[in-house]
Order: structure tokens, then sequence, then C-alpha cells
């Protein structure tokens, strides 16, 4: 048996009211790529933040067994000294430097006062060597594609003497070549004796190069799996312990579902990446909603969920627009703007209230009566106490829980926020809702709460398209759900042949056929 | 509803107390100096211009803490042509003004295309004025006259902008400004009630009798006493009408309509305001048209005031307005002031200015007192601020 490299043990970590992080094990062999799956939010991202020291010792319980030894780091650096690299998600190079420049960033090779660029160039060249790349390391990171960025990422941590590697998703922006190749490097970086832990969603990537795979569900590690055997382990396998968990009555029930006519529908609509033009965000993509419905859309992270809500809403995001939208069977003309879109009825609640939903340095007031001012104001003349009398009914409405609507929304927990959202959305009296991501980020009362508060919009008689990365939530929301991946909508299925076994199925066969 | 502690009332109007203890400090130092009517009438004409671009750059630093650099060298260049167009050329007073206007209107519209569709950072948009304008204006100047300045303006010009209505010997009471002043008193006594009546009348919160009371009576007192001396002095200035209609517009339009509350929004979060279906751009282009505007106004008064346009006329002024908006608690990265904050600032930053030159501090000395008093304003508000957490 090989030596164990690094051994995580009893991990616990709690942020403010919720335990991100349930005594999680980890262990892993010298010289093997191991596998780390699990939902988003299951808490991986978390548990490689502890290992590389962005949450330093102190903040957690357990203990970080390397080489034998218990560590205590205080930040990156420490973990770094040590071998540990992690590679990040998002690329985190600086466009406008140089690849040599951006490999030694904080790392830089020379005198204290005086950096030696022949010396970081030189080296930089070498190690671009070693992940197959010919680019000159003086060319600026921006003129290459993201697919030789993310080779520049591993090259980076080559050159700062990486022994375990650690990559987070390192796949989930490349093509399906770039991806294999990818893939391949590393098989031949475990052949030079490199330990790399590998997080990824991709699961045929996962049965392709790991040794071992564990999963992460909901904070703690339901297992780790073997993959040595004659059969590589099947996928369903995997996803049966990534979803395991019941279903208790989360999920409030529906009643006098009478879904009417098709009131919204989307035909072949494409849309472009804002800076990567020739990066299709959308593709595609048809649907349609009728009244009374609620619709769900599933699809992983980085699917183009967002981007093809936000594109139906007055085409906030994205460039190149193609296809049709119709509304109650009229085509709409396209038009880049939100307030037409408010015009015609739809809303969009956005996944990043505090991003760009809220405006929280003001009152609860202000933000419930932003999206329809007019219907409180005369002749632009704002009635201030109509305002006031709006807001306290959504207040009494959607129980928000505050002592008053003159309160600054930034004061407000998660859950609160997120009801303001509703109401203003609410208040815009639309007939088409596109709800992104409406329970993220907040406790489970107050999502009950939420799936309360659609159910009574749909049998108002509201359109509801519900996007979600969670499965349940999809599942015990929905009338029908239509599922996206990688820009497409590969699926759609009634609620009631919708399982979360053949969802996941649906997603990994079409990402293994592109 | 709760009771206010008296903690939090000072804490609300800090700047409001530093600028009484700040006129009781002078007018001690000055013997009396300050509260001379003469003295009244120096604090409104002098300052004039700061309160009119001081709402100018309140807007503009509304919609996410951008400033105008350039309204200053504006007002030299508008200066200039005012000069042109009345003395060389003697055109009307009305259609000079009003050619000035619309000079002020076309170079707000390009800075403002410039800065809303184009995305030119504000500050460089408007460095480009900061740095030509003046040169501009002083080269027409040169090029009009062998002193390099112009001057003077026709009587009716200066009496439009730095005259007196209902003129009265100094001395003799003035019965028109009082009277003037007296209903402005009870108009805000009678706007205040009636608000609290009809809160009240519909079940809303409202003010408490008692601080309704104090609001009213306090604000009616300053009103009469400010008349009551300039009665004294000639009667009101004309320069006191165009700052109190720019200033009572702008704090409806802020307070009040659909456009101003998208000011703010558009400074609190400008995504989230335009996912509201705020015309974000539409609201960066009229902050920086509408600051052009009141930069013409605001020259009419400065040069009306100087009898004449030369070339350092308007010199730090956008920074006297941005210093006005920061006093007054106006954010530096938007979404949060109000008008009544920037003429408290303006004011506190003036009486500074009259205390001093009345004491006849000298001016090197005063521009170290104005930085240090700017820099402890900042910190304090923002210490405030950081306590309410």
């Amino acid at each position: 048996m090989a030596k164990i490299l690094l051994e995580m043990k009893n991990i616990t970590k709690t942020f403010p009211g919720v335990k991100a992080l349930d005594n999680v094990n980890l262990q892993v062999e010298e010289g093997e790529i191991h596998a780390l799956v699990g939902e988003n939010g299951a808490g991986k991202s978390t548990l490689m933040n502890v290992l590389s020291g962005i949450y330093p010792y102190g903040t957690y319980e357990g203990d970080i067994i390397y080489n034998g030894q218990v560590c205590k780091f205080n930040n990156i650096k420490d973990s770094e000294r040590l071998g540990i690299v992690i590679i990040h998600q998002e690329l985190a190079l600086v466009p406008e430097m140089t690849i040599g420049e951006n490999m030694y960033l904080g790392n830089e090779c020379g005198h204290k006062f005086a950096i030696n660029w022949n010396k970081t160039y030189s080296e930089a060249d070498k190690y671009l060597k070693m992940v197959g790349l010919e680019e000159s390391s003086k060319i600026q990171v921006k003129t290459i594609g993201t697919g030789k960025q993310q080779l520049v990422e591993i090259a980076k941590a080559l050159a700062k003497k990486a022994k375990l590697l650690i990559l987070d998703e390192p796949t989930s922006s490349l093509n399906e070549e770039d991806s294999r190749a990818l893939l391949d490097l590393m098989l031949s970086f475990k052949k030079q004796g490199m330990t790399m832990i590998i997080i990824t969603h991709k699961l045929n990537e996962v049965s392709y190069v790991a040794d071992k795979i564990t999963v992460i569900r909901d904070g703690t590690t339901i297992e780790t799996i073997d993959n040595h055997g004659k059969e590589p382990v099947s996928e369903e396998r995997i996803i049966k312990g990534m979803v395991g968990r019941e279903i208790t009555n989360r999920f409030p029930k529906r009643e006098n579902v009478k879904i009417g006519p098709i009131r919204m529908e989307v035909d072949h609509w494409t849309v472009h990446h804002p800076l990567y033009p020739e990066r299709k965000v959308v593709d595609d993509v048809s649907l349609n909603v009728r009244q009374g419905e609620v619709v769900g859309i599933y699809g992983l992270m980085g699917a183009g969920r967002t981007e093809l809500a936000m594109s139906i809403f007055g085409q906030s995001y994205g460039v190149n627009f193609s296809g049709e939208l119709k509304i109650d069977g009229k085509p709409i003309k396209l038009r880049k703007s939100e307030s037409d879109a408010i015009r015609h009825k739809i809303a969009y609640v956005t996944e990043d209230r505090k991003g760009n939903g809220l405006v929280l340095s003001q009152s609860i007031k202000v933000n419930t009566s932003l999206a329809n001012l007019d219907a409180i104001s005369k002749n632009t003349v704002i009635d201030g106490d109509k305002e006031y009398a709006v807001a306290e009914e959504y207040r009494d409405k959607l129980k928000i829980k505050t002592p008053s609507v003159e309160q600054l929304v930034g004061n407000l927990s998660g859950g609160n926020q997120q009801k303001v959202l509703l109401a203003k959305w609410m208040f815009a009296e639309p007939d088409i809702l596109l709800l992104d991501e409406p329970t993220r980020g907040i406790d489970v009362g107050a999502k009950y709460e939420i799936y309360c508060i659609i159910n009574d919009l749909a049998a108002a008689g509201k359109c509801v398209v519900l996007i979600s990365s969670e499965l349940p939530e999809v599942l015990g929301m929905s009338d029908r759900i239509y599922i996206m991946n990688e820009a497409k909508i590969i699926g759609e299925m009634k609620a009631e042949d919708a399982t979360q076994e053949n969802i996941m199925a649906a997603i990994l066969r079409s990402g293994r056929g592109a | 509803m709760e009771k206010k502690s008296i903690s939090a009332i000072l804490k609300k109007n800090a700047m409001l107390i530093v600028l009484v203890l700040v006129y009781l400090f002078f007018l001690i130092l000055t013997k009396g100096g300050i509260f001379k009517p003469s003295s009244f009438t120096e604090l409104i004409n002098q300052n004039a211009y700061v309160y009119i671009l001081g709402t100018g750059m309140l807007m503009c630093m509304l919609t996410g803490g951008n400033i105008d650099l350039s309204c200053g060298a504006f007002v030299c260049l508008l200066g200039a042509l005012g000069g042109v167009f009345m003395i060389v050329q003697g055109l009307s007073t009305g259609v000079s003004i009003l050619l000035l206007l619309a000079i002020g209107v076309v170079y707000g519209v390009v800075l403002g295309f410039l800065i809303a569709y184009v995305h030119i950072p504000p500050w460089i948009a408007t460095l480009a004025g900061f740095l030509s304008f003046r040169g501009l204006g002083t080269s027409i100047l040169s090029a009009n006259s062998k002193t390099g300045s112009l001057a003077p303006f026709p009587v009716s010009f200066q009496n439009l902008f730095y005259g007196r209505v209902f003129p009265s010997e100094k001395g003799v009471f003035n019965w028109p400004c009082f009277i003037f002043g007296l209903l402005m008193a009870a108009l805000v006594v009678l706007v205040i009630f009636t608000t609290r009546k009809n809160r009240l009348a519909k079940g809303y919160e409202a003010d408490s009798m008692k601080s309704a009371a104090l609001k009213s009576g306090l604000g009616a007192a300053v009103i009469i006493l400010v008349m009551t001396r300039l009665s004294l002095d000639g009667g009101i200035p004309t320069t006191l009408l165009w700052v109190a209609g720019i200033v009572l517009i702008y704090s409806f339009i802020t307070s009040k309509t659909t456009i101003g509350r998208h000011f703010y929004v558009v400074g609190g979060n400008m995504e989230a305001a335009r996912l509201s279906g705020v015309n974000t751009r539409r609201i960066m282009f009229l902050a920086y048209l509408n600051m052009a505007i009141l930069t013409a106004i605001a020259t009419f008064t400065v040069v009306a005031r100087s009898q004449s346009a030369y070339a350092d006329v308007g010199k730090n002024f956008e920074m006297d307005a941005i210093s006005a908006c920061v006093v007054g608690g106006v954010s530096a990265s938007g979404g949060a002031g109000t008008v009544l904050g920037m003429v408290i600032g303006a004011t506190l930053i003036g009486v500074i200015n009259l205390g001093m030159s009345l004491i006849s501090l000298d001016a090197n000395y005063q521009r170290v007192v104005k930085g240090f008093v700017l820099l402890a304003a900042v910190v304090f508000d923002i210490l405030s601020k950081q306590k309410q957490k």
C-alpha cells in the first residue's frame, strides 16, 4: 500500500448559522488522482479552502496531516511552501500581463528589489513545455484561449513546486477536446509521481482519471469508492451517493392547480457571451410556459440558465441575439431594454440579490416600489403615503420580519432580503416571473415560505419559471422540468416522470455525447 | 413609534450643530462682526455659486460618486463669452443670457453623451474641459481687451444677478423683505403641520407634536432672523432668490419625484437599478446636462458680482462645490445625500471663509484651515456612521 500523503481528519467548519462541513474525512495516497464529487454547496470547495489555508488554522476543527505532520496553515503561502497548490475554478490570471509575469505573480524570482526577468521567462518557458504549451511566456495572457489559460494556471502551479495539486472544476469552461487534453496531462503527471485532487461535476471525467472517488453530501463524507476494479465505477453508482438524501416534506403542496394556455414561448433562442462573442452562452433554446404553471429549469452552475433568463428579460445579458420571443402567441420585437420587458409583464428575480437585485443602502420601501414607481406616482411626483402603504402591504403579505419598512435592506437577513426582492417584482405585477435561484443562501424556514409564495403566484394564474441548481427543489416545486446543460436544453420532463437519477443521467449523457 | 434618543438626534444633525458652534465661535472672535446685516448679504452673495454648483455636483455625485472637474473652467469660458456678447457686441441682456444657457446645454449634451453612452469615466471626460476651457476663455478675453478682462457688465444684468428686490437705503428697515420672510416662515410651519396631519389622518407614522413644533419653530425662527437682518441691509439680494429657488426645486426633485429616486438607486446599485427598468444611461446623461446648465447660472451670479470677466474667475470652483457636498454628508460613493445637507455644508464653509476674512487671517492660513475642516468633517461623518452599525 502506498504512503498516505494527505489526511484530513474530522474536519468541521461552521459559518454563522450554517455547518458547512461536519466531520469530513479525506485520505489521499501519494501519486494518485483523487476525485471529490458532490452537488453544488455540498462543501467541496470549503474543504479545499480549509486545506489550502484560505480558512486559517483555528477557524475549523479537526486535523490536516500532510506528509506525516500536523499542519497549521495561516494562509495560502504556508500551504504552498509545502507544495499544496490549488487552482481555482475561476481563472485568476491578469489578462493584460504576460504569461511569465502571471506565473510568477506574488512569487517573483530575483532580488528583493529587482525582478530577474531573464530567469523569470526562461523558467516560465520550461514549465510551459511541461504542460505542452508551445507559446512564448512573453505574450499577453489575453491573447490565448481559455483552454490554454487553464494550462498556464497549471504551469503556474508547477512553478510553485507543487507536490499536491488541487484542481477545482478545471474543465468547467473548456470544450470537450481541451478537457480531454487536460485530463491526459493529469494522467501523465501522475506517471511522474504527482498527487492530485480534482473537483468536478463531470462524472465521465471522474471515472476516466480518478483512482479514488470521495463523495461529499451536505457537508459530510458519504463514502470513498475505489476506481481500480476491472470495470470503471458506473456513473449511476456515483450519482446514488451524490443525491441519496431523502426528500421529506420540504415543499408545500400545490393546491387548485389550473394550467392554462401557453403564455410565453421562446423559439431557437441563441445568445453570445458579451466579452467573447464567439462563445454561445445560450444555444438554440426553445421552451414554453403556460398560465398557472411552475416550470423548472435545472442545470449545473455555468449551464447557461441565468444567461437564458436574463436574455429573455429585455436582453439584459449577452450580445448577438437570435431567435424569437412570443407572448400570448404574438412575437415581441427584440429590443435591448429592461423597461420594455417590464412593460410586457416579464419579471426577472435575480440569483444575486446583493449584487444586482437590491439597493442595500436604501429602505425596504424604496426597494419595493423601484420596479413600478409609476404606480405610486402622479406626473412623476411620488406619493410618499401611497408608497408607504404599498410597502406595508407587501411586508404583511410576504411576512418580512422588520420593525419598519423604513429599515435599510442591507440590515436584513438573507431570507428577508429575498422576500423584499420578490416583493419588488410582485408589485411590478408581472404575468411571467423568471425566478433565478430564489432560495439560494437562505435557511430552511425562509425557503418554505418562499415556496408558498411561488405556489400562490402560480395559483393566481402567473407563469413561473423556477431556475435552480438544487434538484430536490426543482422536483418538489415544478409541474414540468427543462434540463439545461452547456448552453442547451437537453431534455424536458413532466414532474411525475422526473427523478433525481434520470435528470442527472440526462446531463451526463449529453456531456459525453458532445 | 419609539422615542428617538438624544444622541440619535445629535448624530443625525451633527453638521447642523457644528455649523451653529462654528458660527458662535466666530461671533465671539469677530466681536459680533459676523452678525452685522452686511455680513448676511455678503455670506449669500459670496457663496451663491457654491450653492448652485453644489446642487449640480450633488446630482452628479448621487449617481455613484461622479464629479465634474470642468465647472470652474467652464465658468471662466462662459464669463468671457458673456463679456463678448454684452460688452463687446452690445447684445441685450436677455439675448446674452439665452445664448450662454444654450452654450451650457450644448456642452452638457456633449459631456453627458460621452459619459453616459461612450462610457468615458466622468473625471477624465471633465478633465478635458478643466484643462481647455480656461485657456479658451483667457484667449477670448485677451483678443477682446488689452487688460485681459472685460468690464463693466450692463446694469440690467447686474440688477438681475447682484441686485436687490425693492431696494432701500442701508439701515432703513425694508418692509417687503421682512414680510417676505414672515410669509416664508409661515409656509414652513404650514407645510410641516399639514404633512403631519395628512399622515396621521391616513394612519401612518408621523412626527410627534413636540418634534413637529420644534422643527417648524426652529425653521421659522432662522428664516425670520435672516430676513430681519437683510431688511436692515437694503432688502432681499436677488442672489438669494436664485439660490433659494434652485435649492427648493432640487430638494423637491430629489425627494419627491421618480427621476430623483432614480438618481439615488443608480448610485446605490447601478445593476439593480438597470434590472428594475431604470434607464441608467439617461440618468448619467441628465446629471451632466444639468450640471452644465447650473454652471451657466452660477456664472451669472459670479460675473455680476465681480462686474467683470477675467482669466482667474471660477478658479477652484469645482473643488468648492465638491467640498460643500462632502461636508454636507453626500456619499463619495454615491446613492446618499440631500440638497439640504449640501446647503448646510456650503454654509459651513461659507461661514468659515467669512469669519476668517473678518478677523483678517492670512490667506494662506485660510487655505490650511479649510483643508483641515474638510478632512475633519469627512472623518467625523464616517466615524459616526461606523458607530451606528
